[in-house]
Order: C-alpha cells, then sequence, then structure tokens
C-alpha cells in the first residue's frame, strides 16, 4: 500500500511530518528499538549518514571493514535475540558485506540490512560503485527490496524487521538509492505490517503432537537431538523441562549448544562429524529420535543412506518452524511445523496429563548402554607434556570465567574444540558460523557480544589463521574500549586442513602451513591492547587469570599449542556417524 | 516423474528471478516456466513444468512456498486439470508443400497466421504431445523456426486457485 493511499492516522503524531528517507531510515530504527547500527560510510549512503550525525537513538559502531560489520550485527543477534542491524554504502561496500550477510543466512539470523545504492535514474547504467544488490544477495538473504520511492521506504523497512524476526529468522536487505533517501515524504511508521504472501505457522497441529507424545512414550531406545532452532526459538526452558521430564538421553548440535545445558547428567555431548561416541552411537541407534529445531544436515548426520539404512525401524519425530526443514535428507514419521516453544509447551502439557508413563526397565537398559559408551571417555586428551595442549586452555578457559562468559570462535579445530570442552550451560552463549563456516567472524562476533552486554566476559577463541581474516578490528575494539579476551590458539597450521590432509591425503600438508606469522603480542600492543606470549602449560591458568582480572582492557593472548594435535572423535566425510576415528584408535 | 505447479506470485519486480533462481541453485530442473499478470493486477500467475521424484517436488513446493513474494503453489497434478500450449511454426512453403502443409494443419487445427510467398506462420494450441505430434507430422527440413510457451493449466470444474 502507498503512503497516498493510506488513510489518515490521526493517533500517530508523526503522520503530518514531511521527512527525507534519510531521516525516515532513523525514524524507523528508532521504532524498532534499536541500539546499535553497525556500519561503514561511502558516497550511497551520505545523506543517510548526514542524519545519522544529527540524531541520537541509537550509536553508530564504525568498523574498519564491510564484512566485520555485518559480523558484529550478526552477533549482537545471536546474543539477545534481537535483530542485527548494518548499513553499507554500495559496490564495493555491499560485496564486501555478503559474507556477512551468507554467514547469517546460514545460520537463519534476524538482521536487517540497509544498503545505498546509486541514484534511481543510474541504476542499469553502470554507474559508479553501482552493482546489482539485490541480484547479488539474492540466493542468501531471507528477502530483499529496492526501494524505488520514499513513499513506500517506511512500510519496507517495517516489513524488513517482521520478515526478518518471524518465521524461520534471517537476513533481510533494504536497497535504497541516493535520491530516494534525499527525497522527502509525509512520515508514517506501521505498527504492524500483513502480508497475504508470508504468514509463518506458529501453532503445532495439535494431532500431531499427541501421536509425538505417544511414540515418546512408547520409545525403549530413545533420543532427543536439539538444534539451533531451539535456540532461535528462545525455547531452551522447554527442552530442558521436556528432557528431564522424560529422562531421555539428549544432544546437541554445533549451533544448539546451550539450549540444554552441558553440564546436567543427561547430556551426552555435542553430536555430529566431530561429536562424542556417546551421542553418535545413541542417535544412530535409538529407536524413537526426537529432533527439534534441527535439519540433519550432513556435518551431523554424515551419509543420510547409511543414517536411515543402519536403522531402518527408527521413528522420528520432527519439529521444526520451517515446513522445508522437513525430510528433506530425511524421511520423517511425524513432522510438527510450528513455534517450537509453542509446540513444547504443548507436548509437555500432554505428557503431563498422560497416563502412560516411559517405560521404566527399557530406559534404565538404554542408559545402561548409553553409560558404556560415554566410558570410552572419547574427549580424553594426553596431558603432562611440555607443549600447551590446546583443549587445555578452553577447559582452563571455563573455569577461569566460570562457564558464563559469551564464547565466540572462528572456524578451525580450534572451534571444535571450543565447542566440546566449554561446557555450555545456557543458550546465546555460543556464538560461531556453523552453517557457512565463515573464518574471520570470532573478533566481530565478540565485538558484537559486547556492545550487547558490556559488563560480561567475552572471548574469543581464534586460530592465527582465522584471526588474520579480521584483524584490523582490533582497531575497532581500540575506539570502542572493547575489552574483549582473544584466546589464540597458535598451532602454526591451518590446524583443520592439515588434519584432513593428515588423514585423507597421505599427510602431504599442501599450502596449510602458515608461514610468516606477526608477532601477535606486539600487533596487539600496536593497537594500544595488552598482548601476551603464553608459552607452557603451566603459564595457562595464570594468564588467563590475569588476562580476565583486566576488566577495562582488550587482551590478545598467543598460546604456543600443540602443532600436530587434532580433533577427536572423527566421522570421516561421507560415512556414517557411528564409524568414528578415535584418539586411542591411533 | 513430470509435474505441473501452479504459482500465484506477487506481481512484483524480483518475482520471477527469486523462483528461477531457487530452482538453479538447488538443481531443480524447469521443463517451462510462463508468466503473466492475473485478472488481479497485483497478482502474476507461474506455470512450471518440473520432473522429479515425490520427495524432490515435495521440497520444490516448500521452497517455493518459503519465498516471501509467493501467495501459493499448488501441484495440478494432485487433482483433474486441463493444460494448453501455443507454439508458433515458421515453415518453407513453396509449390506442393504449400497445399499439403495446409492440409497438415488442419488435421492438426492449427490455423496459418501468417504467410509470404514462401512462408507460413502456422499456431498450434494443444498439450505439449500433441504439439510434438505436429512437429513429427511435417517434413523437418521445411521447418525454419518454432517458438512455444510451455504449459499453463488450471484445475478442472469447481477446484480453484486464488490468493
Ligand atoms: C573464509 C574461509 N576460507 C577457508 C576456509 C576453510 N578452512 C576451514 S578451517 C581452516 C583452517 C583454519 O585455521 P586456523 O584459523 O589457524 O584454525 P585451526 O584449525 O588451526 O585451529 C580453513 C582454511 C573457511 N572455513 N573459511
Ligand atoms: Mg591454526
Amino acid at each position: 500500500m502507498k503512503l497516498s493511499d493510506a488513510p489518515q492516522q490521526p493517533a500517530t503524531t508523526e503522520s503530518t511530518e514531511l521527512l527525507s528517507g534519510a531521516e525516515i531510515v532513523c525514524r524507523a530504527l528508532k521504532a524498532e528499538g534499536v541500539e546499535f547500527l553497525f556500519g561503514y560510510p561511502g558516497g550511497a549512503v551520505l545523506v543517510i549518514y548526514d542524519e545519522i550525525y544529527k540524531q541520537k537513538s541509537f550509536s553508530h559502531i564504525l568498523v574498519r571493514h564491510e564484512q566485520a560489520a555485518l559480523h558484529a550485527a550478526d552477533a549482537y543477534a545471536r546474543a539477545t535475540g534481537k535483530p542485527g542491524v548494518a548499513l553499507v554504502t554500495s559496490g564495493p561496500g555491499v560485496t564486501n558485506a555478503v559474507t556477512g550477510i551468507a554467514t547469517a543466512y546460514m545460520d537463519s539470523i534476524p538482521m536487517v540490512v540497509i544498503t545505498g545504492q546509486v541514484p534511481t535514474h543510474a541504476i542499469g547504467q553502470d554507474a559508479f560503485q553501482e552493482c546489482d544488490t539485490v541480484g547479488i544477495t539474492r540466493p542468501c538473504v531471507k528477502h530483499n527490496f529496492l526501494v524505488k520511492d520514499v513513499a513506500d521506504l517506511a512500510e519496507t523497512i517495517k516489513k524488513a524487521f517482521y520478515i526478518a524476526t518471524t518465521g524461520r529468522p534471517g537476513p533481510v536487505l533494504v536497497d535504497i538509492p541516493k535520491d530516494v533517501s534525499a527525497a522527502k515524504t509525509l512520515y508514517h511508521y506501521p505498527a504492524a505490517v500483513e502480508m497475504r504472501s508470508y504468514r509463518p505457522v506458529t501453532k503445532g497441529h495439535s494431532g500431531q503432537i499427541k501421536k509425538a507424545m505417544q511414540m515418546l512414550l512408547g520409545a525403549s531406545r530413545p533420543m532427543i537431538y536439539v538444534g539451533g532452532g531451539a535456540v532461535l526459538g528462545n525455547a531452551s526452558a522447554q527442552v530442558t523441562e521436556l528432557v528431564r521430564l522424560l529422562g531421555y538421553p539428549c544432544t546437541n548440535t554445533l549451533m544448539g549448544l546451550g539450549a540444554f545445558p552441558a553440564s546436567d547428567k543427561q547430556f551426552v555431548g555435542m553430536l555430529g562429524m566431530l561429536g562424542t561416541v556417546e551421542a553418535n552411537m545413541a542417535m544412530q541407534n535409538s529407536d524413537v529420535l526426537l529432533a527439534i529445531g534441527a535439519r540433519f544436515d550432513d556435518r551431523v548426520i554424515g551419509n543420510p543412506t547409511h543414517f536411515a539404512a543402519g536403522n531402518p525401524t527408527r521413528k522420528i519425530v520432527h519439529i521444526d518452524i520451517d515446513p522445508s526443514s522437513i525430510s528433506k535428507r530425511v524421511k520423517v514419521d511425524v513432522p510438527i511445523v510450528g513455534d517450537i516453544k509453542e509446540v513444547l509447551t504443548d507436548l509437555i502439557a500432554q505428557l503431563k496429563a498422560a497416563e502412560q508413563k516411559p517405560d521404566s526397565k527399557a530406559i534404565a537398559a538404554w542408559w545402561k548402554q548409553v553409560e558404556e559408551w560415554r566410558s570410552k571417555d572419547c574427549l580424553k586428551y594426553k596431558t603432562g607434556g611440555d607443549i600447551i595442549k590446546p583443549q587445555y586452555v578452553v577447559e582452563k578457559l571455563w573455569e577461569v570465567t566460570k562457564g558464563d562468559a559469551y564464547v565466540t570462535s572462528d572456524v578451525g579445530q580450534h572451534q571444535m574444540w571450543a565447542a566440546q570442552y566449554y561446557r555450555f550451560d545456557k543458550p546465546r552463549r555460543w556464538i560461531n558460523s556453523g552453517g557457512l563456516g565463515t573464518m574471520g567472524v570470532g573478533l566481530p562476533y565478540a565485538m558484537g557480544c559486547k556492545f550487547a552486554f558490556p559488563d560480561a566476559d567475552v572471548a574469543c577463541i581464534t586460530g592465527e589463521g582465522s584471526i588474520q581474516m579480521n584483524i584490523q578490528e582490533l582497531s575497532t575494539c581500540k575506539q570502542y574500549h572493547l575489552p574483549i579476551k582473544v584466546i589464540l590458539l597458535n598451532n602454526r597450521y591451518l590446524g583443520m586442513v592439515r588434519q584432513w590432509q593428515q588423514f585423507f591425503h597421505g599427510d602431504r600438508h599442501s599450502e596449510s602451513y602458515m608461514d610468516a606469522l606477526p608477532n601477535f603480542k606486539m600487533l596487539a600492543e600496536s593497537y594500544g591492547h595488552v598482548g601476551m606470549d603464553i608459552e607452557k602449560p603451566a603459564d595457562v591458568e595464570g594468564a588467563l587469570k590475569d588476562a580476565f582480572a583486566m576488566k577495562d582492557r582488550l587482551v590478545f593472548m598467543n598460546f604456543i599449542t600443540d602443532q600436530k594435535e587434532n580433533v577427536f572423535p572423527m566421522v570421516p566425510g561421507g560415512k556414517g556417524i557411528s564409524e568414528m576415528i578415535l584418539a586411542e584408535d591411533l | 516423474m513430470r509435474h505441473i505447479l501452479s504459482i500465484l506470485v506477487e506481481n512484483e519486480a524480483g518475482a520471477l528471478s527469486r523462483v528461477a533462481g531457487l530452482f538453479s541453485a538447488r538443481g531443480y530442473n524447469i521443463e517451462s516456466l510462463t508468466v503473466a499478470p492475473t485478472e488481479d493486477a497485483t497478482l502474476s500467475r507461474m506455470t512450471i513444468v518440473t520432473s522429479g521424484s515425490d520427495e524432490v517436488i515435495e521440497q520444490i513446493t516448500k521452497q517455493v512456498n518459503k519465498l516471501v513474494d509467493i501467495v501459493k503453489i499448488v501441484d495440478l497434478n494432485e487433482g483433474k486439470h486441463v493444460e494448453r500450449e501455443l507454439m508458433l511454426v515458421k515453415v518453407r512453403a513453396v509449390g506442393k508443400d504449400r497445399d499439403e502443409l495446409k492440409r497438415t494443419a488442419d488435421i492438426f487445427r492449427a490455423r496459418v497466421i501468417d504467410l509470404t510467398e514462401k512462408t507460413y506462420v502456422i499456431e498450434l494450441t494443444g498439450t505439449g504431445n500433441k504439439l510434438d505430434a505436429f512437429l513429427e507430422a511435417l517434413d523437418r527440413s521445411l521447418i525454419l523456426e518454432t517458438v512455444r510457451t510451455g504449459a499453463c493449466g488450471l484445475g478442472r470444474g469447481e477446484w480453484i486457485i486464488k490468493a
């Protein structure tokens, strides 16, 4: 609906104001309660930046590279549950932002991305800094808009926030040509929008929920598999209640860590390609599997044919907000489409009301089996040498931060050790790129968390390869006084690549050695931060304590770790998840 | 198996590329695709002919539905439906071929809609099979050009697909 056709809204005082597109952007962000706008200026957004200068309702955070603006906004969303917002200029601003957009898209993170575009009359003329933003980003956004008329701007921004935050969340992009941000119109920000083409389902089908309940109660080898959807859907409390009510084993995916507390006895660890023996074996051998906000992706169940064929009688219940996630890779028996929190609330109510109780004898036998798998102690690693083991650093980090930090990671071995050894008891504390696997997210992710929770401990666990992909953000951290703790597990290798080469490519380390590394301590210092080199296992704990005691400083901790350490257990690509290689097998 | 999907989409710039992009990104095949506005100017109707196993078609339907601009998608194979496709064929029409071509066109209830001394443009509507059969019936060497719209379809009787 164009504004000119809209009925007059006397209730809104703002409806009679004539505002520029740029002013509308700022007003709309204010109306949405935006606290931080992560961005980088340029020609096509100059008019918007001029309005940002004049307003006080939100803070603009100037990053050093647009990719980092997107990652920081993304982390803010992951940590708070509120949409992250970013602003970049046309052309190179947009292309630099694409990695950040795609990263958020793969993990279903609610974001609104505002991009400048060349003036409407110049579109299609190969103008300076023109690119087809809507075209380039189409495959990696939930939706995008090109606003050609300032009269549509306010409603489009409202739609962007609505689409980004409802249903299966995701990034939504609004492309605003320069002349549109300069043109004026009567401002009216709608309180709500209705779209006939977009109506996400929230309430689960009660008949299906009943079937799920019966299936769960009839199980003798049940397993509960919880993914990132439970975190995104703020359903952690319901997941925890359900798992405890049933008394069944529970695993979290990489994206689901924290949805069910890792310190709970019913937690069997993370599953998947680098998951625990007990989680993968229980998953593979279960007779009833309840999947909650998870998508059976390749890093989780390995080869879907093996997963299904290895256990053809297993029944699967799958709860997800996105119908297209259901029966995509694995055929399920009881699909339930809906908001996880609502569905679980209904399921818990039905379970409590049911006369039938879980088969305690069968469940006890199943736990005995699970404990047997658990007794393999598959995360055990060698200690006692004079080289720092990366796992040890993460364990000590957990102790020093009392398991209560926001932990971001980059991508590689360090990411997996962080996931395996930092026991997340709360949702939204573990911030990583699970879907796209984007090296370089760690530091900007930590920035987003620190802006959201200035008083919390924020640790970025990274590798010497990954950190160099957005190291320039140390400058942003300096400008905004972000006392992040960077935990660099420096193995002088693109470790995850080297590990795969060791096992599957004849130990030929093709281009995986990280030569010519900078002196990270001095590098951190040159940005005005504290740098530390830690080379001995005995120094790890003390250094961590010192670093976290420096409440107002960013500390860059360069841990020189075991170069050849590997992540175990490991499922080779294309194999089934019960075909793990263990550390002790070698 | 071949499926014919009928899609109601917001008549907005970019809607077509969203659907087409989805098919190519996910490796679904498109046999044909037609699109035009409907009696309601805010809506376009797209017809896509595709093929795949039941699981693939289910995924296609869900993925298309997930696109924000899509109002509705229906697999016409789920019920009784009619479908038609339009084809124009330009043929070399000289000498004795002229009459022969006209006769073949008449048998298929095709119409000659343009003629010059040496060519005909023949219009034919029908199912894809009928169009194929017509081309088979023509002397290959006389065909200069063909163009087809791809199939469009509607449910039979009271089966109405509306926003
Ligand atoms: C942007 C990007 N490029 C390449 C990769 C492939 N990749 C995955 S892990 C990895 C090595 C990471 O090395 P480092 O950051 O040192 O971590 P480590 O595995 O040594 O802990 C690479 C290159 C990636 N995930 N992201
Ligand atoms: Mg490394």
